[in-house]
């Protein structure tokens, strides 16, 4: 996993935004953008080169799976690996998001563990895997 | 109310603390509300619909959600302000999500709708309909709060 790669994060929820760069940070990402919105992601993928997207579902202007729907259907887009971190944990939302194009998906609430893992499976792994949901029961997701 | 409805909320509230904001809570019993006050400060509510419809709400009172959001931020907060009214929609968003997916696996699929926000002393809360209020209240070291769930018979 390359830790010099650019990374958005889009969630409405400003704390969250610092939630997940604390996150991705103490992994050791070094380049991270956010946006607040689906719209404001697309103007920040139409200015600079984005290599990762992380992003809530529930959002004001335009949602994650909008933004989603988007990016995989922009030529100059569709390649960047995209993965939903939401609230949304039920199994019919995370077939959904995958129906759509979604490389992984992160349920709320999350550990640090857990989003390195989960990106690690995007990038560290040769063999493809499926997305699944995770946080069944108490404690660690 | 179908008491069946009721463990997966307060499964995802322990585990939502826990993880985001590193606090252990404990639940106690379970009892009928017969009011609309909240026992908090702030509260978060969320409108669900499905086989069954209803209401959960989660009220914090002020030395619990500074202490919550603290810990969640790794930042003291000193003060109920917007960014303590937005950390209580998102835990309330993260607690109706876990108790969904629960209950979806138990075959009773729930849609939420986005959490509303109240924030002051003495504050009423209204659920969407009117049938039993049941609340389970919670403790931490760092103070009380209430999760109350209401769904229609």
């Amino acid at each position: 996993m390359d830790l010099n790669m650019q990374v958005l994060v889009v969630d409405d929820f400003v704390q969250m935004r610092r939630i997940l760069r604390d996150v991705l940070k103490q992994i050791g990402f070094r380049n991270i953008a956010d946006a607040e919105d689906g719209l404001a992601a697309i103007r920040v993928l139409k200015k600079q080169k984005i290599e990762l997207i992380l992003a809530d579902w529930n959002m004001p202007n335009m949602t994650g799976l909008e933004l989603l729907k988007a990016v995989r259907n922009d030529e100059s887009l569709k390649s960047i690996p995209f993965v939903m971190v939401t609230a949304e944990a039920q199994e019919s939302a995370v077939l959904e998001a995958v129906q759509a194009g979604a490389t992984n998906y992160i349920v709320k609430p999350f550990t640090a563990s857990t989003v390195e893992e989960k990106l690690k499976d995007i990038f560290d792994r040769p063999a493809p895997r499926k997305p699944r949901p995770e946080g069944r029961g108490r404690g660690e997701l | 109310m179908d008491v069946m409805l009721i463990n997966p909320f307060i499964n995802a509230t322990l585990n939502v603390l826990e993880t985001m904001a590193f606090i252990k809570a404990r639940a106690g019993k379970p009892y009928l509300k017969n009011d609309h006050m909240a026992s908090g400060d702030v509260s978060g509510v969320i409108g669900l619909i499905g086989e069954v419809s209803g209401t959960i709400s989660c009220s914090f009172t002020e030395k619990s959600i500074l202490a919550i959001v603290s810990n969640m931020l790794g930042e003291e907060m000193k003060e109920m302000n917007d960014e303590i009214k937005d950390a209580v929609g998102e835990i309330a968003n993260m607690i109706s999500g876990q108790a969904r997916r629960e209950l979806e696996e138990m075959g009773r699929p729930l849609e939420a709708a986005i959490p509303t926000v109240i924030m002051g002393k003495n504050h009423s809360i209204t659920h969407m309909t009117i049938s039993p209020i049941m609340a389970i209240p919670f403790s931490t070291e760092h103070g009380e709060f209430t999760i109350e769930v209401c769904f229609e018979e």
